[in-house]
Protein backbone atom coordinates (compact mmCIF):
# COMPACT_ATOMS: atom_id res chain seq x y z
CA UNK A 1 0.00 0.00 0.00
CA UNK A 2 1.26 3.43 -0.90
CA UNK A 3 1.00 6.01 1.84
CA UNK A 4 0.45 9.62 0.82
CA UNK A 5 1.46 11.93 3.64
CA UNK A 6 -0.85 14.91 3.87
CA UNK A 7 0.98 18.00 5.19
CA UNK A 8 -0.16 19.67 8.38
CA UNK A 9 -1.49 22.58 6.39
CA UNK A 10 -3.29 22.02 3.07
CA UNK A 11 -4.65 24.74 0.84
CA UNK A 12 -4.52 25.84 -2.79
CA UNK A 13 -0.79 26.50 -2.58
CA UNK A 14 0.30 22.95 -1.88
CA UNK A 15 -2.39 20.61 -3.18
CA UNK A 16 -0.37 19.71 -6.28
CA UNK A 17 1.93 17.43 -4.30
CA UNK A 18 -1.09 15.41 -3.17
CA UNK A 19 -2.31 15.04 -6.77
CA UNK A 20 1.14 13.95 -7.89
CA UNK A 21 1.38 11.20 -5.29
CA UNK A 22 -2.18 10.01 -5.87
CA UNK A 23 -1.61 9.77 -9.63
CA UNK A 24 1.72 7.98 -9.15
CA UNK A 25 0.11 5.23 -7.11
CA UNK A 26 -1.24 3.53 -10.21
CA UNK A 27 -3.33 0.50 -9.27
CA UNK A 28 -1.72 0.28 -5.85
CA UNK A 29 -4.02 0.80 -2.83
CA UNK A 30 -3.49 4.25 -1.32
CA UNK A 31 -3.74 5.49 2.22
CA UNK A 32 -4.02 9.26 2.52
CA UNK A 33 -2.51 9.83 5.92
CA UNK A 34 -3.89 13.13 7.17
CA UNK A 35 -3.40 12.45 10.87
CA UNK A 36 -0.99 15.39 11.16
CA UNK A 37 -3.43 17.75 9.52
CA UNK A 38 -3.93 20.93 11.54
CA UNK A 39 -5.30 23.38 9.00
CA UNK A 40 -7.13 22.97 5.71
CA UNK A 41 -9.14 25.23 3.43
CA UNK A 42 -11.93 24.38 0.94
CA UNK A 43 -9.38 23.82 -1.83
CA UNK A 44 -7.50 21.41 0.39
CA UNK A 45 -10.65 19.48 1.26
CA UNK A 46 -11.79 19.21 -2.34
CA UNK A 47 -8.25 18.26 -3.37
CA UNK A 48 -8.32 15.38 -0.90
CA UNK A 49 -11.64 14.20 -2.31
CA UNK A 50 -10.38 14.49 -5.89
CA UNK A 51 -7.10 12.74 -5.08
CA UNK A 52 -9.12 9.93 -3.50
CA UNK A 53 -11.25 9.68 -6.61
CA UNK A 54 -8.18 9.63 -8.85
CA UNK A 55 -6.69 6.81 -6.79
CA UNK A 56 -9.97 4.88 -6.87
CA UNK A 57 -10.31 5.41 -10.61
CA UNK A 58 -6.97 3.67 -11.07
CA UNK A 59 -8.59 0.57 -9.65
CA UNK A 60 -7.10 0.84 -6.19
CA UNK A 61 -8.80 1.19 -2.87
CA UNK A 62 -8.34 4.64 -1.34
CA UNK A 63 -8.42 5.12 2.39
CA UNK A 64 -8.14 8.22 4.51
CA UNK A 65 -6.91 8.69 8.06
CA UNK A 66 -7.94 11.91 9.76
CA UNK A 67 -6.72 13.35 13.07
CA UNK A 68 -8.38 11.85 16.10
CA UNK A 69 -9.29 15.22 17.54
CA UNK A 70 -8.57 18.90 17.58
CA UNK A 71 -9.98 22.00 15.95
CA UNK A 72 -9.50 20.71 12.45
CA UNK A 73 -11.83 17.76 13.07
CA UNK A 74 -14.61 20.06 14.23
CA UNK A 75 -14.02 22.23 11.21
CA UNK A 76 -14.10 19.26 8.83
CA UNK A 77 -17.40 18.24 10.44
CA UNK A 78 -18.88 21.71 10.00
CA UNK A 79 -17.86 21.69 6.35
CA UNK A 80 -19.52 18.32 5.79
CA UNK A 81 -16.24 16.69 4.86
CA UNK A 82 -16.90 13.28 6.50
CA UNK A 83 -20.15 12.87 4.56
CA UNK A 84 -18.43 13.70 1.27
CA UNK A 85 -15.41 11.54 2.11
CA UNK A 86 -17.62 8.53 2.80
CA UNK A 87 -18.54 8.45 -0.88
CA UNK A 88 -14.88 8.43 -1.94
CA UNK A 89 -12.74 6.66 0.66
CA UNK A 90 -13.22 3.10 1.80
CA UNK A 91 -14.09 2.65 5.45
CA UNK A 92 -14.58 6.36 5.96
CA UNK A 93 -17.22 6.90 8.67
CA UNK A 94 -20.27 8.74 7.39
CA UNK A 95 -21.09 11.42 9.92
CA UNK A 96 -23.93 13.87 9.60
CA UNK A 97 -23.16 17.42 8.55
CA UNK A 98 -23.36 19.73 11.51
CA UNK A 99 -25.58 22.68 10.78
CA UNK A 100 -23.41 25.76 11.21
CA UNK A 101 -24.50 28.32 13.74
CA UNK A 102 -25.42 31.78 12.50
CA UNK A 103 -22.02 33.04 13.46
CA UNK A 104 -20.20 30.29 11.56
CA UNK A 105 -17.55 31.16 9.01
CA UNK A 106 -18.84 28.43 6.74
CA UNK A 107 -20.61 29.91 3.77
CA UNK A 108 -21.20 26.71 1.90
CA UNK A 109 -20.50 23.21 3.16
CA UNK A 110 -18.96 20.74 0.73
CA UNK A 111 -21.76 20.17 -1.73
CA UNK A 112 -21.86 17.67 -4.55
CA UNK A 113 -22.69 19.13 -7.95
CA UNK A 114 -23.88 16.70 -10.57
CA UNK A 115 -26.96 18.28 -12.10
CA UNK A 116 -28.40 21.70 -12.76
CA UNK A 117 -30.81 21.06 -9.92
CA UNK A 118 -27.79 20.97 -7.59
CA UNK A 119 -26.75 24.39 -8.89
CA UNK A 120 -30.22 25.75 -8.09
CA UNK A 121 -30.00 24.29 -4.59
CA UNK A 122 -26.62 25.89 -3.96
CA UNK A 123 -27.76 29.31 -5.16
CA UNK A 124 -30.96 29.12 -3.12
CA UNK A 125 -29.09 27.92 -0.04
CA UNK A 126 -26.35 30.52 0.18
CA UNK A 127 -28.55 33.61 -0.03
CA UNK A 128 -28.87 34.54 3.62
CA UNK A 129 -25.39 33.48 4.72
CA UNK A 130 -23.74 35.08 1.68
CA UNK A 131 -25.54 38.34 2.37
CA UNK A 132 -24.19 38.47 5.91
CA UNK A 133 -20.62 37.53 5.02
CA UNK A 134 -20.34 39.73 1.95
CA UNK A 135 -21.84 42.87 3.43
CA UNK A 136 -20.73 42.71 7.08
CA UNK A 137 -17.41 40.91 6.80
CA UNK A 138 -16.11 41.77 3.35
CA UNK A 139 -17.89 45.16 3.35
CA UNK A 140 -19.23 44.70 -0.16
CA UNK A 141 -22.37 46.58 -1.26
CA UNK A 142 -25.70 44.86 -0.58
CA UNK A 143 -26.14 44.07 -4.27
CA UNK A 144 -22.97 41.99 -4.16
CA UNK A 145 -24.92 38.99 -2.92
CA UNK A 146 -26.63 38.80 -6.29
CA UNK A 147 -23.37 39.15 -8.19
CA UNK A 148 -21.81 36.54 -5.93
CA UNK A 149 -24.74 34.18 -6.54
CA UNK A 150 -24.31 34.62 -10.28
CA UNK A 151 -20.61 33.77 -9.97
CA UNK A 152 -21.44 30.72 -7.88
CA UNK A 153 -24.01 29.61 -10.43
CA UNK A 154 -21.64 30.02 -13.36
CA UNK A 155 -18.73 28.31 -11.64
CA UNK A 156 -20.87 25.33 -10.63
CA UNK A 157 -22.38 25.07 -14.11
CA UNK A 158 -18.85 24.62 -15.36
CA UNK A 159 -18.87 21.21 -13.67
CA UNK A 160 -22.23 20.17 -15.10
CA UNK A 161 -21.56 21.37 -18.62
CA UNK A 162 -17.90 20.63 -19.12
CA UNK A 163 -16.74 17.98 -16.68
CA UNK A 164 -19.19 15.27 -17.73
CA UNK A 165 -19.00 14.09 -14.18
CA UNK A 166 -19.79 15.15 -10.63
CA UNK A 167 -17.79 17.62 -8.63
CA UNK A 168 -17.93 19.61 -5.42
CA UNK A 169 -18.15 23.20 -4.31
CA UNK A 170 -17.36 24.71 -0.89
CA UNK A 171 -16.86 28.19 0.48
CA UNK A 172 -15.51 29.54 3.73
CA UNK A 173 -14.57 32.89 5.23
CA UNK A 174 -11.12 33.37 6.76
CA UNK A 175 -9.24 36.08 8.54
CA UNK A 176 -5.92 36.27 6.71
CA UNK A 177 -4.35 38.42 9.38
CA UNK A 178 -0.75 37.55 8.61
CA UNK A 179 -1.04 36.90 4.89
CA UNK A 180 -3.11 39.91 3.88
CA UNK A 181 -4.31 41.73 6.97
CA UNK A 182 -7.86 41.28 5.77
CA UNK A 183 -10.78 38.91 5.78
CA UNK A 184 -11.27 36.80 2.68
CA UNK A 185 -13.85 34.47 1.25
CA UNK A 186 -12.41 31.33 -0.36
CA UNK A 187 -14.55 29.45 -2.87
CA UNK A 188 -13.32 26.14 -4.23
CA UNK A 189 -14.84 24.13 -7.06
CA UNK A 190 -13.33 20.82 -8.19
CA UNK A 191 -14.13 17.87 -10.35
CA UNK A 192 -12.22 14.93 -11.76
CA UNK A 193 -14.03 15.00 -15.07
CA UNK A 194 -12.68 15.55 -18.57
CA UNK A 195 -10.63 18.64 -17.89
CA UNK A 196 -10.47 21.67 -20.17
CA UNK A 197 -8.21 20.16 -22.83
CA UNK A 198 -10.45 17.18 -23.44
CA UNK A 199 -13.66 19.18 -23.17
CA UNK A 200 -12.56 21.68 -25.83
CA UNK A 201 -10.55 19.33 -28.05
CA UNK A 202 -13.23 18.26 -30.50
CA UNK A 203 -14.28 21.81 -31.30
CA UNK A 204 -10.93 23.64 -31.16
CA UNK A 205 -7.85 21.35 -31.11
CA UNK A 206 -7.45 21.20 -34.89
CA UNK A 207 -7.30 24.97 -35.19
CA UNK A 208 -4.43 25.14 -32.68
CA UNK A 209 -2.50 22.25 -34.26
CA UNK A 210 0.69 21.27 -32.45
CA UNK A 211 0.20 23.96 -29.87
CA UNK A 212 -2.89 22.22 -28.46
CA UNK A 213 -2.40 21.19 -24.85
CA UNK A 214 -3.48 22.02 -21.32
CA UNK A 215 -2.10 25.57 -21.42
CA UNK A 216 -3.68 26.33 -24.80
CA UNK A 217 -7.01 24.91 -23.70
CA UNK A 218 -7.00 26.96 -20.50
CA UNK A 219 -6.03 30.09 -22.41
CA UNK A 220 -8.79 29.42 -24.94
CA UNK A 221 -11.42 29.15 -22.22
CA UNK A 222 -10.05 31.68 -19.75
CA UNK A 223 -8.83 34.41 -22.07
CA UNK A 224 -10.88 33.90 -25.23
CA UNK A 225 -14.15 32.52 -23.83
CA UNK A 226 -14.15 29.46 -26.08
CA UNK A 227 -16.27 26.47 -25.14
CA UNK A 228 -17.04 23.13 -26.70
CA UNK A 229 -20.42 24.46 -27.85
CA UNK A 230 -20.61 26.13 -31.27
CA UNK A 231 -22.87 28.86 -29.93
CA UNK A 232 -21.84 32.48 -29.55
CA UNK A 233 -23.88 32.75 -26.37
CA UNK A 234 -21.68 30.21 -24.62
CA UNK A 235 -18.42 30.83 -22.82
CA UNK A 236 -19.52 33.91 -20.95
CA UNK A 237 -19.42 32.33 -17.52
CA UNK A 238 -15.67 32.34 -16.99
CA UNK A 239 -15.31 35.74 -18.64
CA UNK A 240 -17.89 37.25 -16.32
CA UNK A 241 -16.40 35.59 -13.28
CA UNK A 242 -13.04 37.14 -14.17
CA UNK A 243 -14.56 40.60 -14.62
CA UNK A 244 -16.48 40.54 -11.36
CA UNK A 245 -13.64 39.05 -9.32
CA UNK A 246 -11.31 41.72 -10.73
CA UNK A 247 -13.77 44.42 -9.61
CA UNK A 248 -13.51 43.00 -6.10
CA UNK A 249 -9.70 42.79 -6.47
CA UNK A 250 -9.87 39.05 -5.98
CA UNK A 251 -7.96 36.05 -7.24
CA UNK A 252 -9.31 33.54 -9.75
CA UNK A 253 -7.33 30.54 -10.90
CA UNK A 254 -8.13 27.40 -12.84
CA UNK A 255 -6.05 24.26 -12.63
CA UNK A 256 -6.53 21.52 -15.20
CA UNK A 257 -4.25 18.87 -16.64
CA UNK A 258 -0.67 19.99 -16.08
CA UNK A 259 -1.40 23.71 -16.13
CA UNK A 260 -2.82 26.56 -14.10
CA UNK A 261 -4.01 29.92 -15.33
CA UNK A 262 -4.85 32.84 -13.09
CA UNK A 263 -5.86 36.45 -12.79
CA UNK A 264 -3.78 37.53 -9.85
CA UNK A 265 -4.39 40.75 -7.93
CA UNK A 266 -1.58 42.94 -6.67
CA UNK A 267 -1.73 41.33 -3.22
CA UNK A 268 -1.00 37.90 -4.69
CA UNK A 269 1.70 38.26 -7.34
CA UNK A 270 2.01 35.05 -9.30
CA UNK A 271 2.64 34.07 -12.92
CA UNK A 272 -0.49 34.16 -15.08
CA UNK A 273 0.24 30.70 -16.49
CA UNK A 274 2.10 27.76 -14.98
CA UNK A 275 2.78 24.53 -16.88
CA UNK A 276 4.48 21.27 -15.98
CA UNK A 277 2.46 20.64 -12.82
CA UNK A 278 1.47 17.12 -11.76
CA UNK A 279 -1.39 15.91 -13.94
CA UNK A 280 -4.81 16.61 -12.54
CA UNK A 281 -7.50 15.03 -14.70
CA UNK A 282 -10.39 17.39 -14.04
CA UNK A 283 -10.61 21.06 -13.17
CA UNK A 284 -10.06 22.96 -9.98
CA UNK A 285 -11.28 26.53 -9.70
CA UNK A 286 -10.14 28.73 -6.86
CA UNK A 287 -11.65 32.11 -6.04
CA UNK A 288 -10.43 34.34 -3.24
CA UNK A 289 -12.46 37.47 -2.55
CA UNK A 290 -10.79 39.93 -0.15
CA UNK A 291 -12.42 42.36 2.23
CA UNK A 292 -12.93 45.74 0.62
CA UNK A 293 -10.60 48.47 1.76
CA UNK A 294 -11.50 52.13 1.50
CA UNK A 295 -9.86 53.97 -1.38
CA UNK B 1 -39.90 47.61 -43.49
CA UNK B 2 -43.39 48.94 -43.80
CA UNK B 3 -45.91 47.45 -41.44
CA UNK B 4 -49.32 48.39 -40.23
CA UNK B 5 -50.61 47.75 -36.81
CA UNK B 6 -53.76 45.66 -36.71
CA UNK B 7 -56.25 48.50 -36.77
CA UNK B 8 -54.49 50.91 -39.04
CA UNK B 9 -53.09 54.04 -37.42
CA UNK B 10 -50.91 53.22 -34.51
CA UNK B 11 -52.52 55.84 -32.32
CA UNK B 12 -55.67 53.79 -31.95
CA UNK B 13 -54.32 50.42 -32.79
CA UNK B 14 -55.20 47.28 -30.94
CA UNK B 15 -51.78 47.12 -29.34
CA UNK B 16 -52.72 46.30 -25.81
CA UNK B 17 -49.44 44.91 -24.65
CA UNK B 18 -49.16 41.40 -23.41
CA UNK B 19 -47.00 40.85 -20.38
CA UNK B 20 -45.23 37.72 -19.31
CA UNK B 21 -44.21 37.35 -15.69
CA UNK B 22 -40.91 35.50 -15.93
CA UNK B 23 -40.87 34.61 -12.23
CA UNK B 24 -44.22 32.85 -12.60
CA UNK B 25 -42.81 30.81 -15.46
CA UNK B 26 -39.77 29.90 -13.41
CA UNK B 27 -42.09 28.60 -10.72
CA UNK B 28 -44.64 26.93 -13.01
CA UNK B 29 -42.66 25.60 -15.90
CA UNK B 30 -39.33 24.75 -14.39
CA UNK B 31 -39.57 23.94 -10.74
CA UNK B 32 -40.92 25.45 -7.61
CA UNK B 33 -37.63 26.90 -6.47
CA UNK B 34 -38.20 30.51 -5.76
CA UNK B 35 -37.38 33.13 -8.29
CA UNK B 36 -33.76 32.59 -9.11
CA UNK B 37 -33.19 32.32 -12.82
CA UNK B 38 -29.98 30.33 -13.03
CA UNK B 39 -28.47 27.59 -15.23
CA UNK B 40 -28.67 27.17 -18.98
CA UNK B 41 -31.38 24.46 -18.98
CA UNK B 42 -33.59 26.61 -16.76
CA UNK B 43 -33.15 29.59 -19.07
CA UNK B 44 -33.88 27.43 -22.08
CA UNK B 45 -37.01 26.01 -20.44
CA UNK B 46 -38.24 29.50 -19.55
CA UNK B 47 -37.60 30.77 -23.09
CA UNK B 48 -39.41 27.78 -24.56
CA UNK B 49 -42.33 28.35 -22.19
CA UNK B 50 -42.50 31.98 -23.32
CA UNK B 51 -42.39 30.95 -26.98
CA UNK B 52 -45.06 28.34 -26.36
CA UNK B 53 -47.27 30.90 -24.66
CA UNK B 54 -46.84 33.27 -27.60
CA UNK B 55 -47.58 30.48 -30.08
CA UNK B 56 -50.70 29.39 -28.18
CA UNK B 57 -51.98 32.94 -28.07
CA UNK B 58 -51.40 33.31 -31.80
CA UNK B 59 -53.25 30.05 -32.49
CA UNK B 60 -56.27 30.89 -30.37
CA UNK B 61 -58.87 33.04 -32.19
CA UNK B 62 -60.21 34.41 -28.92
CA UNK B 63 -56.81 35.37 -27.54
CA UNK B 64 -55.04 36.09 -30.77
CA UNK B 65 -53.04 39.28 -30.39
CA UNK B 66 -52.87 41.81 -33.19
CA UNK B 67 -49.91 41.56 -35.49
CA UNK B 68 -47.54 43.17 -34.88
CA UNK B 69 -47.82 43.66 -31.16
CA UNK B 70 -45.65 44.47 -28.19
CA UNK B 71 -44.85 41.90 -25.53
CA UNK B 72 -43.46 42.92 -22.17
CA UNK B 73 -41.10 40.36 -20.63
CA UNK B 74 -41.31 41.18 -16.96
CA UNK B 75 -38.39 40.27 -14.70
CA UNK B 76 -39.75 42.27 -11.76
CA UNK B 77 -39.99 39.30 -9.42
CA UNK B 78 -36.84 37.55 -10.58
CA UNK B 79 -34.08 37.92 -8.01
CA UNK B 80 -31.01 36.37 -9.58
CA UNK B 81 -30.43 36.31 -13.30
CA UNK B 82 -27.21 34.62 -14.36
CA UNK B 83 -25.51 35.02 -17.74
CA UNK B 84 -26.66 31.69 -19.09
CA UNK B 85 -30.29 32.55 -18.39
CA UNK B 86 -29.92 36.11 -19.69
CA UNK B 87 -28.51 34.62 -22.88
CA UNK B 88 -31.50 32.29 -23.26
CA UNK B 89 -34.36 34.49 -22.07
CA UNK B 90 -33.22 37.79 -23.56
CA UNK B 91 -30.72 37.25 -26.38
CA UNK B 92 -32.01 34.01 -27.85
CA UNK B 93 -35.63 35.14 -27.56
CA UNK B 94 -34.78 38.32 -29.46
CA UNK B 95 -32.84 36.36 -32.08
CA UNK B 96 -35.77 33.98 -32.58
CA UNK B 97 -38.15 36.84 -33.34
CA UNK B 98 -35.79 38.98 -35.33
CA UNK B 99 -35.39 37.28 -38.68
CA UNK B 100 -37.88 36.97 -41.52
CA UNK B 101 -38.69 33.41 -40.40
CA UNK B 102 -39.82 34.57 -36.97
CA UNK B 103 -42.82 32.70 -35.58
CA UNK B 104 -44.77 35.89 -34.89
CA UNK B 105 -44.55 39.60 -35.51
CA UNK B 106 -43.77 40.55 -31.94
CA UNK B 107 -41.70 43.38 -30.51
CA UNK B 108 -40.24 42.83 -27.07
CA UNK B 109 -39.79 45.13 -24.12
CA UNK B 110 -38.05 44.04 -20.93
CA UNK B 111 -38.99 45.31 -17.47
CA UNK B 112 -37.28 45.52 -14.10
CA UNK B 113 -33.92 44.99 -15.62
CA UNK B 114 -32.48 47.08 -12.82
CA UNK B 115 -28.82 47.30 -11.91
CA UNK B 116 -28.80 43.75 -10.60
CA UNK B 117 -29.97 42.38 -13.95
CA UNK B 118 -28.72 45.09 -16.22
CA UNK B 119 -25.16 43.91 -16.30
CA UNK B 120 -26.07 40.36 -17.36
CA UNK B 121 -28.45 41.64 -20.03
CA UNK B 122 -25.93 44.12 -21.45
CA UNK B 123 -23.23 41.49 -21.62
CA UNK B 124 -25.34 38.99 -23.56
CA UNK B 125 -26.66 41.66 -25.90
CA UNK B 126 -23.12 42.81 -26.60
CA UNK B 127 -22.00 39.29 -27.31
CA UNK B 128 -24.70 38.81 -29.95
CA UNK B 129 -24.57 42.37 -31.34
CA UNK B 130 -28.18 42.87 -30.25
CA UNK B 131 -29.93 45.78 -28.61
CA UNK B 132 -33.12 45.76 -26.56
CA UNK B 133 -35.54 48.22 -25.01
CA UNK B 134 -35.48 47.77 -21.26
CA UNK B 135 -37.14 49.47 -18.32
CA UNK B 136 -34.27 49.76 -15.88
CA UNK B 137 -36.27 51.41 -13.16
CA UNK B 138 -36.25 55.00 -14.36
CA UNK B 139 -37.95 54.48 -17.69
CA UNK B 140 -37.13 52.64 -20.87
CA UNK B 141 -33.58 52.68 -22.17
CA UNK B 142 -31.80 51.26 -25.15
CA UNK B 143 -29.36 48.61 -23.97
CA UNK B 144 -26.77 46.92 -26.13
CA UNK B 145 -24.59 48.07 -28.99
CA UNK B 146 -25.90 50.90 -31.18
CA UNK B 147 -24.28 53.73 -33.11
CA UNK B 148 -24.48 57.24 -31.64
CA UNK B 149 -26.88 58.16 -34.46
CA UNK B 150 -29.12 55.20 -33.68
CA UNK B 151 -29.12 56.10 -29.99
CA UNK B 152 -29.97 59.70 -30.71
CA UNK B 153 -32.81 58.69 -33.03
CA UNK B 154 -34.09 56.16 -30.51
CA UNK B 155 -33.91 58.72 -27.66
CA UNK B 156 -35.79 61.27 -29.74
CA UNK B 157 -38.49 58.78 -30.66
CA UNK B 158 -38.78 57.62 -27.05
CA UNK B 159 -39.20 61.23 -25.92
CA UNK B 160 -41.71 62.09 -28.65
CA UNK B 161 -43.42 58.68 -28.45
CA UNK B 162 -44.53 59.02 -32.09
CA UNK B 163 -43.10 60.88 -35.05
CA UNK B 164 -45.27 61.40 -38.09
CA UNK B 165 -43.81 61.58 -41.62
CA UNK B 166 -44.13 65.35 -41.72
CA UNK B 167 -42.20 65.82 -38.49
CA UNK B 168 -39.40 63.43 -39.31
CA UNK B 169 -36.96 65.88 -40.85
CA UNK B 170 -37.49 68.43 -38.11
CA UNK B 171 -37.05 65.89 -35.33
CA UNK B 172 -34.17 63.90 -36.74
CA UNK B 173 -32.80 65.60 -39.83
CA UNK B 174 -32.48 64.17 -43.28
CA UNK B 175 -31.29 60.81 -42.06
CA UNK B 176 -34.26 60.40 -39.75
CA UNK B 177 -36.19 58.03 -41.96
CA UNK B 178 -33.37 55.59 -42.68
CA UNK B 179 -32.37 55.65 -39.03
CA UNK B 180 -35.88 54.82 -37.85
CA UNK B 181 -36.25 52.13 -40.50
CA UNK B 182 -32.95 50.71 -39.28
CA UNK B 183 -34.18 50.72 -35.68
CA UNK B 184 -37.36 48.99 -36.81
CA UNK B 185 -35.30 46.32 -38.57
CA UNK B 186 -33.52 45.76 -35.28
CA UNK B 187 -36.98 45.53 -33.65
CA UNK B 188 -36.23 48.55 -31.46
CA UNK B 189 -38.97 50.81 -32.84
CA UNK B 190 -42.12 50.50 -34.89
CA UNK B 191 -42.14 51.89 -38.42
CA UNK B 192 -45.37 51.98 -40.35
CA UNK B 193 -44.39 53.81 -43.50
CA UNK B 194 -47.28 56.17 -44.09
CA UNK B 195 -47.82 56.83 -40.40
CA UNK B 196 -44.23 57.28 -39.40
CA UNK B 197 -42.66 55.73 -36.34
CA UNK B 198 -43.68 54.86 -32.79
CA UNK B 199 -41.65 54.04 -29.72
CA UNK B 200 -42.26 50.53 -28.43
CA UNK B 201 -42.90 51.90 -24.94
CA UNK B 202 -45.59 54.20 -26.38
CA UNK B 203 -47.23 51.26 -28.11
CA UNK B 204 -47.10 49.31 -24.87
CA UNK B 205 -48.97 52.13 -23.13
CA UNK B 206 -51.59 52.33 -25.87
CA UNK B 207 -54.90 50.83 -24.94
Amino acid sequence: MRVVEIPSSLDYRNVDAVFAEAAAAGAEPVLFDARRLRWIDPNGMLALLCAGQVASANGAAARLSLPAGGDVVGYLDRMGFPAAAASVFQGSPRRAVRTPSRASDVLLEITSIATNSDVHDVVDRVQSRAGAILSRTLRYPLAAVVQFSVILSEVCQNIVEHADGPGWVAAQRYNWTRRLGRQVLVIAVSDVGRGFRDSLAEEHAERFGDRWGDVTALEAAFLMGLTRFPDTGRGQGIQQIRKQVARWQGLVSIRSGTARIADSPSWHPSPPVVDGLPRFPGAQINLVLPERIDD
Amino acid sequence: MTERLAHGRHGDAATQPGAIDVAAIVTDAVASRGHNLVTRPTGRAVREAIEQRLALAAASPARKPPSPHVMLIDFTRVRILDFSCADEVVAKLLLRYQGPDRPGNIFFLFRAVDEMHRHAVEEVLERHGLAAVCDVGGGFQLLGPATPEERKAWDTLERCERIGPRDLAEALGELGEPLLIGLARRRLAYWSGNCGAAALSALARTR
